[in-house]
């Protein structure tokens, strides 16, 4: 395990979660600390579009899924009714396993007064990793016409790194099982926003989260001298620090669209960033 | 024979329900010569499924003793379910339950090959 782990979430998309993450985990590394930085929006992951990097194919993941023995199974259904996922089903005597709404809990195999369940692995993404400037990278995909995002996160988390000081996970957006996943047991959960309604509204959900999750966080507000006052009031109301404004800058929108880091834009937000990680897990030690 | 009909509410002049897995209730239509009898049966528990709406109908549908479903739509999952349970589909049925029956007897519908809309449509 690393000594610390930050998260960085937000309830929209499009905040610039990525750019924040990317930038701090790179200006940890270039003030000389062992980090090891995780891609987890295995949807979509676009992280190393910020870096030169040579992505290679770590290893598969897998969840197990039911496969039934026709000749043992007698339509009894108990494997559909332990499904909280509605994976499997029986149709007159005949069971059906939806693989692609499996979570692979396995209760279907504990609960088959046949034993006519087996386990067996079905590979729905990978992991792939990188060496980047003395970091180290890694990210999770899952594989298109996949649903299930978690267990590629939890393994992008158990197994990328673990020997760094630092881990800095960059989450996906929302705050459904994915977001979770990213951010449970972390240090420290930054949610970065926008001064707008729709950035107002997605926080107040990932808060709830936070909350939720038991979670020290608080907020990166970006793009902070556009839309109004209403996320500083909510913050304000609800005691939630505001880590750091970043302002609405044609050179930061200029250097993301050809692939820079703010930390390369502007490099002043590097010693900026370096200094908020370390206040955000109880100062240097 | 017995049909089902997705429905929006009990009784024959009820709106068919175009959505299949998200249906309100399902009419279940028995035929017996001349008889018509009608029996509504819940499909509430599948209301608020995250997913896999569409497989539980299918198994309700089933469980009801129907060979033959008129609905709305059905999408991919839906349809395997069906298929497996060698339940004849009609999609595109509109009107009300009462319509939709006659609109079969009168052979007014298709049975139909595959889904005719993706998941979560």
């Amino acid at each position: 395990m690393s000594k610390h782990t930050i998260a960085i979430a937000s309830g929209k998309g499009g905040t610039g979660k990525t750019t924040i993450s990317v930038s701090m985990a790179l200006a940890l590394a270039q003030s000389g600390e062992s980090v090891s930085f995780k891609d987890a929006d295995v949807e979509e992951p676009n992280a190393h579009l910020f870096l030169d990097v040579d992505l290679k194919k770590k290893s598969d993941v897998s969840v197990l899924i039911p496969e039934i023995d026709e000749a043992k199974c007698d339509g009894c259904a108990e494997c559909q009714k332990a499904c909280a996922f509605n994976a499997i089903t029986v149709m007159g005597s005949l069971p059906l396993v939806f693989t692609e709404l499996c979570h692979g809990c396995g209760a279907c195999t504990l609960v088959c007064p046949q034993k006519a369940i087996t386990e067996v692995p079905k590979i729905i993404g990978r992991l792939d990793s990188a060496k980047v400037d003395e970091m180290s990278f890694s990210r999770g995909i899952l594989n298109v016409g996949e649903a299930m995002s978690s267990p590629i996160i939890a393994k992008l988390r158990e197994e990328n790194g673990t020997d760094a000081d630092w881990t800095i996970i960059d989450a996906p957006p929302g705050t459904s099982c994915p977001v979770i996943n990213s951010s449970r047991n972390v240090d420290y959960l930054i949610l970065v926003t926008e001064p707008t309604p729709f950035g107002l509204n997605d926080l107040e959900l990932a808060v709830g989260m936070a909350r939720a999750l038991e979670l020290p966080h608080g907020v990166i507000i970006n793009r902070a001298n556009l839309g109004d006052r209403e996320v500083y009031d909510y913050c304000t109301r609800e005691q939630i620090p505001i880590l750091l404004e970043i302002p609405f800058d044609r050179k930061i929108a200029e250097g993301y669209a050809k692939g820079q880091t703010l930390i390369v834009s502007q490099p002043e937000w590097s010693e900026k960033l370096v200094e908020l990680a370390f206040d955000l897990v109880g100062g240097r030690s | 024979m017995k049909l089902a009909i997705s429905a929006t509410s009990d009784g024959w002049d009820a709106p068919v329900d175009e959505r299949f897995g998200r249906a309100k209730c399902f009419a279940i239509i028995t035929i017996d010569g001349d008889k018509r009898e009608i029996e509504n049966t819940s499909n509430t528990q599948n209301l608020q499924a995250a997913q896999g709406a569409g497989i539980q109908a299918a198994a309700t549908v089933s469980n009801s003793g129907a060979t033959i479903l008129l609905t709305g739509h059905v999408g991919p999952k839906a349809f395997r379910a069906l298929e497996a349970g060698k339940i004849e589909i009609c999609t595109g049925v509109s009107g009300t339950v009462k319509d939709a029956l006659e609109g079969y007897l009168a052979g007014n519908y298709k049975i139909s090959k595959g889904a005719d809309v993706e998941g979560h449509w």
